[in-house]
């Protein structure tokens, strides 16, 4: 048998299940896997390895994830671990109580053992905004792992993780997946309970999973999904396998190209190999369509418009008096509030919260919050047309493959425009997946490049279904190998 | 669309944020080219466009007015950064 880190979910339930290995077992492989790798990667902050292991010794194989070791983002509370959102403001927290998604995952009997690095309250494209350390890419250490989530895909491609879950509010699920060459699935709005998701910009924020294969990401989100009473935005939604239209081909699917994703700016040795991708879509037995999404450079602008507004409310909360860090002996409630914040939040949160503040302010927000969310109508729109014509849509994940440590933290705009093929989805609410589709060579290294398939709302079975199929046809050299 | 003057003390001010001299003139340079940006959204009609606030097709969720349980006091006041006698310790509000 393989390195038990190398198993996939599926691999590692059956291996449970025909006695060749145990919870136990896993945990203690993957825990040395971690103590070997972690130090080149930075993929966690923190771990608690003696509590999955007492979780680890009574677990019920027979759950749908029973003894599964899961990593969770650090911006998803586990109770009595610490949850700090990567950011200063939030060191020494504990949550005290569970996520609905991690209830979820230890009824099913999966075991949280870890806190994944992330960009500070999830903001940024590189995971280089942690305050506490950057996360590097496992196919080349000289490269960001992409972000937010990026620790949550670094330890996934790393194999110091069997599985993690993530958030994504404008790609941070979808883009580290791809320059990682792991798969990750946004779900679409509504289907996953966001309570217990410490919330970034909440019209736009949904969890899911990263993994090293589509039907992980698929049996996580059977788990995951459904109404929860502590999140009014969760759906209530007849019970669905996600996992039972995988296997397939792509015969009788209608796959939409979307012009205005190939567009100039984007890698040409991206572009070549999107392009194959479809190729492949194609010899699937999939109908190819091109379609337009008209306002789909209008994205980038409003999602920088509303989910700084959204944050700069959220964020509100981090005022130094209920937890989180307060500044020491303030001569006034106002200079508390004022240096709180400044000791407790980085640049990027500062520049993102003023951003917010500025659009939502009286003078401007006609001009700026209200036009975006009618812009928001209009990108919303557009998914609606295109959906009525085809079945997924095929598009690049990221423009580029992993960029250099450092390369973009200076120019903000430059890095928001990382996020430029993933936005719209968040807007628009749909469910969209990133899975690995090819390698660049750079500087001797090998770098991933993800395809992203988006579906309608709602609709992931058939957009699993779809990824799964390309992944058996395309990524599996990608996902079974270990870059380390 | 107004033409961005943003003057990014004032808005961190509004924002409960304090800022360096530093910090102030590198957001003001930064959040000035975010804004040349998104300008962009001046080329589009949104004459008659109903705005979108989320895409959630879900409205006025109302539960059942019951108690229950909250938060483990205990552990609500470890996360407090300063707790006495089972309350959290607030600066001065009014003088």
């Amino acid at each position: 048998m393989a390195a038990l880190t190398d198993l996939t979910i599926t691999e590692l339930q059956s291996a449970y299940r025909s006695g060749q290995t145990s919870p136990v077992e896993a945990l203690r492989d993957l825990e040395a896997r971690i103590e070997k790798t972690d130090p080149a990667i930075g993929a966690y902050l923190s771990r608690d390895f003696d509590r999955a292991l007492i979780a680890a010794e009574t677990a019920d194989i027979s759950l749908p994830l029973g003894g599964v070791p899961i990593g969770i983002k650090d911006v998803i509370n586990v109770v009595g671990e610490p949850c700090t959102c990567g950011s200063k403001m939030l060191a020494g927290y504990m949550a005290p109580y569970d996520a609905t998604v991690i209830s979820k995952l230890r009824a099913a009997g999966a075991i949280p053992y870890g806190r994944l690095n992330m960009d500070e309250f999830a903001m940024g494209s590189s995971t280089e905004n942690s305050a506490y350390h950057v996360t590097r890419n496992p196919w080349d250490l000289t490269r960001i792992p992409g972000g937010s989530s990026g620790g949550s895909a670094a330890a996934v491609a790393a194999r110091e993780a069997f599985a993690t879950l993530g958030s994504d509010t404008g790609g941070s699920i979808r883009q580290p997946a791809a320059l990682c060459g792991v798969v990750g699935l946004k779900p679409s709005y509504g289907r996953i309970s966001r309570y217990g998701l410490v919330a970034f910009a909440s019209s736009l924020d949904q969890i899911g999973p990263f993994a090293r294969s589509t039907r992980d990401c698929a049996t996580l989100l059977n788990v995951l999904c459904g109404k929860d009473e502590h999140d009014s935005t969760s759906l209530d939604l007849p019970t669905e396998d996600f996992t039972a239209e995988l296997g397939r081909d792509m015969k009788g699917k209608r796959i939409g190209i979307p012009k205005e994703y190939f567009v100039d700016g984007m890698d040409p040795r991206v572009r070549s190999s999107i392009e194959a991708a479809i190729a492949t879509c194609a010899e699937l037995g999939a109908e190819l369509v091109e379609v337009s999404l008209p306002h789909t450079s209008y994205a980038v602008g409003v999602y920088y418009i509303i989910a700084t507004a959204e944050a700069s409310a959220n964020l509100a909360r981090f005022d130094g008096v209920r937890y989180g860090h307060r500044a020491k002996n303030p001569h006034d409630l106002l200079d508390h509030y004022q240096r709180s914040r400044a000791e407790g939040l980085g640049s990027e949160v500062k520049r993102r919260i003023i951003l917010g503040t500025y659009v939502l302010s009286s003078g401007y927000y006609d001009a700026y919050y209200l036009r975006a969310q009618k812009a928001r109508t209009l990108i919303r729109q557009d998914f609606q047309q295109a959906f009525e014509k085809v079945d997924a849509l095929i598009c690049p994940t990221s423009p580029d493959v992993a960029f250099r440590i450092g390369e973009r933290v200076n120019d903000p705009l430059r890095m928001y425009l990382a996020d430029i093929f993933t936005i719209a989805a968040n807007l628009a609410g749909i469910c969209g997946i990133s899975v690995p589709c090819g390698l660049v060579e750079e500087d001797g290294k090998k770098l991933p490049v993800g395809v992203q398939f988006l579906g309608k709302s709602l609709d992931e079975a058939r957009l699993l279904s779809i990824a799964d199929a390309f992944e058996a046809a395309s990524s599996h050299p990608i996902l079974h190998h270990n870059p380390l | 669309m107004s033409s961005p003057n943003l003057d990014v003390r004032d808005v961190a001010r509004l924002a409960r944020i304090a800022l360096s001299d530093a910090e102030a003139e590198l957001f003001q340079t930064q959040l000035a080219k975010v804004l040349e940006y998104v300008e962009q959204l001046n080329t589009l009609d949104v004459t008659n466009v109903e705005p979108t606030a989320h895409a959630s097709p879900v409205f006025n969720v109302l539960r059942e007015d019951v108690i229950k349980p909250g938060l483990n006091r205990a552990s609500v006041l470890a996360n407090a950064p300063h707790a006495a006698n089972n309350l959290i310790v607030v600066t001065k509000v009014l003088d």
